[in-house]
């Protein structure tokens, strides 16, 4: 502490004529010490019996919720405290309802002010049955209960002679049976991925395991994208012998026996324990935000290291803490609530329940620059996708590979592969627009190939019935095999949804599915303004500029990376091919 | 040395996040022992490599001894150096007799700023611990500051589990502090463990003193102190009730609330 803050704090009391605490020394601010509240948390360090802690001093006053949220997310451990004068307020089961919606599963309660009750054990067991019974509706048990007056120091480091009724342990003897993360490392492995680094001729894959262990020689599966490969090295800066091992918490960098292109966001597991993919999760959720959250509205969506756009699609119920009923019918969850909702994501995201982990089960909602909202998945909501997606991950695990990879093609292609697709209804130029792209991106060296839609009715579905070939899904599915191979070639495939008339919404859906993760590029094309299928990244309405759209696409194509050295904005030695 | 590693892998993390999001980057570097430290462990998220520039803001009041150790070690680790000074305070004369804080304020909080604004600077990483004084205490991983710099502490961002915050509207950055969790002590088990190259102006030459915290010559007082090696510095730390700063004259009175909340380090 700082010489003489003892002191200055003491003044504060004396002149505002209360009584000194010690508490009020983390009140670092002169606003929270002038008003004698806790605005943030602050850090406090403290070891005991060979044990390092970091106390992170969490205010409870109802404006500083999203504060006390920051502190408490960080903790291995809570102490929740009970001012016995006043029992069980509405702030303790908010609280107490958050601690587990946050994933703090270790925590204590302590009922604090026993000196102002007389240290009375009627008062404190009336505060024990009242709380346990709470928490109990949603399964959250306190490690123990411990009365105390902080102030007097009555059970907080030795047993308080004023309560005899009382036999359990202290409070520093409760935050000594706190266990250290029990048993992530046992799990299955987790390992999002964080960045791809080549600073030299390493290309190293780095990210933190969240479960699990990982091991040079282990095959990995990288999901959405269902890429696969075996870790050859781990890596690590001045640390010899270098390690064959890295487990849960520990930040890693792996090399891998094969150049694929995997990026972050992606989730690294082992084949036979891989993690839930979709584009729609249901969750509980708390929001902090300034803004209301609301239906519909776009935010961010971050998943470990996954950032997708994402909306929500229902607000199933708002969740009073105060005693947990449930109120339906909103179309907006207020700042401070809690509430259970379906999320859909913009792509398909990997992620896992967060009943059996906790990284990978839960998120964050950001809204404009803040994140605005957190929670936890629930339960994984079925798509349209899913058996598609199942078929694309069969296919892709039993894919049978030369000795050239995807990234030797990039090498020797100088681009990667790609689809530009192009929607919209009849006569708006779609076709002409795709040849156009087609013949550009070859002038320019490019290996570039219009897929016509009409050239596979005639050959791969010469053999269907009018009938079958009616059923927009199953010729969606075809094609977008088709589109499949031609990708893995190395091609940039160029096409248009004319086959399938009108119904070119569900097809580019099914196209983009079979292809992942290979970038769509997604062109609509109207005569007049119109709703674009979702996910379109460029909109073309009005009379028809070919020059003009044929830049915008090429512009897209190395925003993604496709024909740039570099995905996204970083330096040039990343992901360079 | 359990505890030591994990500090370091949450501060890897946090560099490689913020690497990953803020593509115009700078880290402080005083040369003292938490930023050294703190240049340590983005060796250590890189593979050896710094991939973003480290910066100096040079009151030109430092001990001298900083200056050529600063310069030998970026010869030495190939790092890129981007020295910052607000030449226009200094020209008109400023130097703490003005008053300590007006001197932090323009050499230190100013430099940085002006700094900040010329090379246009998203992200800039600092070694601030949390318990180095009460505001530090109360810092986000990641803190956003306005587009004047300052610091707005009445209403910080939520951070959750590991998400921090990485989107910020223009003109505005963001201050990134990877070693909120660490401890002094904590620093020289680490300097110790890893055998990190320090400065050796915070050991004992042989007058009884050493330097705890380092700052600028005329408002940096040596501590009375014996220790010799890392080994006597983590012996005499774990003895110690005085404050780590008690040497840095700017703390006195309010002085670090006010000149952090205006975007001191």
């Amino acid at each position: 502490m700082q010489e003489g803050k003892l002191e200055k704090v003491k003044a504060i009391c004396r002149q505002q004529g209360k009584e000194f605490e010690y508490a009020f020394l983390f009140d670092a601010f002169l606003e929270e010490q002038e008003q004698g509240i806790t605005i943030d948390t602050a850090r406090t360090f403290f070891s005991w019996k060979g044990r390092y802690y970091i106390i992170i001093d969490a205010p409870g006053h109802k404006e500083f919720l999203k504060n006390m949220i920051s502190g408490a997310a960080r903790a291995e451990g809570a102490l929740l405290l009970i001012d016995a004068l006043e029992g069980v307020k509405e702030q303790s089961k908010k609280h107490g309802y958050l601690l587990s919606l946050l994933g703090v599963r270790q925590f204590a309660v302590v009922v604090n002010k026993m000196d102002l009750v007389g240290y009375r054990q009627d008062v404190f067991d009336g505060i024990e049955k009242e709380y346990r019974e709470f928490l109990g509706q949603f399964k959250a048990v306190p490690q123990q209960i411990i009365p105390v007056s902080a102030k007097l120091g009555d059970n907080i480091a030795n047993r308080s002679e004023q309560m005899p009724w009382y036999s359990g342990p202290t409070v520093l003897d409760a935050l000594s049976a706190f266990r250290k993360e029990p048993g992530r490392s046992e799990q299955p492995l987790r390992l999002p991925i964080q960045d791809v680094y080549k600073f030299d001729a390493r290309r190293i894959i780095t990210g933190r395991v969240t479960a699990g262990r990982v091991k040079v020689g282990d095959s990995l599966v990288f999901s959405p994208s269902n890429k696969r490969a075996t870790v050859k090295s781990i890596e690590a800066f001045n640390i010899d012998p270098p390690p064959v091992e890295g487990q849960a918490g520990q930040s890693v960098g792996v090399t891998l026996d094969e150049q694929i292109f995997v990026e972050r966001g992606e989730v690294a597991s082992h084949q036979d324990e891989l993690p839930l993919v979709s584009t729609a999760f249901r969750a509980n959720v708390f929001w902090l935000g300034r803004k209301p959250l609301e239906r519909g509205r776009r935010y961010q969506l971050r998943v470990a290291t996954k950032e997708v756009d994402c909306e929500v699609a229902t607000i199933h119920r708002i969740i009073d803490t105060m005693d947990l009923a449930q109120q339906q019918g909103s179309s907006v969850v207020n700042r401070n609530q809690v509430a259970e909702l379906t999320i859909r994501a913009k792509t398909p995201v990997a992620f896992d329940l967060s009943a059996s982990f906790e990284s990978t089960g839960r998120f964050v909602l950001v809204d404009e620059y803040d994140i605005a909202g957190g929670g936890i998945v629930t339960e994984l909501v079925h798509d349209d996708q899913e058996f598609l997606r199942e078929e694309a991950r069969q296919r892709d695990f039993a894919w049978v590979k030369g000795q050239v990879g995807v990234e030797d093609r990039a090498q020797q292609y100088g681009h990667r592969a790609a689809i530009v697709l192009v929607t919209g209804g009849r006569h708006t130029g779609k076709s002409f627009l795709a040849r156009t792209i087609e013949a550009r991106l070859v002038a320019d060296g490019r290996h570039a190939y219009l897929l016509d839609g009409e050239n596979l009715r005639r050959g791969l579905d010469a053999d269907l019935s009018e009938g079958e070939r009616g059923q927009a899904a199953e010729m969606a599915r075809r094609y977008g095999e088709v589109a499949r191979l031609l990708v893995d070639t190395g091609l940039i495939v160029v096409s248009t949804t004319n086959p399938f008339g009108m119904a070119y919404v569900e097809a580019a859906q099914v196209i983009r599915t079979l292809v992942h993760p290979v970038p769509v590029i997604a062109v609509h094309m109207s005569k007049t303004p119109e709703e674009a299928p979702p996910n379109t990244d460029i909109v073309l309405s009005g009379p028809a500029d070919f020059d003009a759209a044929t830049r915008r696409i090429l512009e897209e194509l190395k925003h993604r990376g496709v024909l740039a050295q570099a995905i996204g904005a970083k330096p040039v030695f990343q992901y360079s091919i | 040395m359990q505890h030591l590693r994990q500090l370091e892998d949450q501060s890897v993390y946090i560099l490689r996040e913020a690497y990953k999001h803020f593509d115009n980057m700078g880290m402080l570097w005083s040369m003292g022992k938490d930023s050294t430290v703190l240049l340590w462990l983005a060796r250590k998220a890189f593979f050896g490599h710094v991939p973003f520039p480290l910066l100096h803001v040079d009151t030109s009041y430092k001990i001298p001894a900083m200056i050529e150790y600063r310069d030998r070690v970026a010869r030495e680790w190939g790092l890129k150096l981007v020295v910052g000074q607000n030449k226009e305070a200094l020209a008109a004369g400023m130097n703490h007799t003005l008053g300590r804080v007006n001197c932090c304020t323009a050499l230190k909080t100013n430099g940085l700023k002006q700094l900040i604004e010329q090379k246009g600077y998203t992200g800039i990483i600092l070694g601030v611990r949390a318990d180095e004084e009460g505001t530090r205490a109360k810092e986000r991983y990641f803190s956003p500051r306005d587009k004047h710099g300052d610091w707005d502490f009445r209403d910080q961002p939520p951070e959750l589990w590991d998400q921090f915050k990485t989107t910020f509207p223009p003109g505005t950055h963001i201050r990134i502090h990877p070693l909120l969790d660490w401890t002094e002590i904590n620093i020289w088990e680490y300097i110790k463990f890893e055998n990190i190259p320090f400065i050796d102006l915070y050991l004992d030459k042989g007058d009884g003193t050493r330097y705890r915290s380092l700052g600028c010559a005329p408002c940096t007082t040596p501590i009375k102190s014996t220790a010799k090696s890392v080994d006597d510095i983590i012996e005499e730390l774990r003895h110690t009730t005085v404050a780590e700063r008690s040497g840095r004259a700017q703390d006195e009175g309010r002085g670090m609330e006010l000149l952090r909340k205006d975007g001191y380090m």
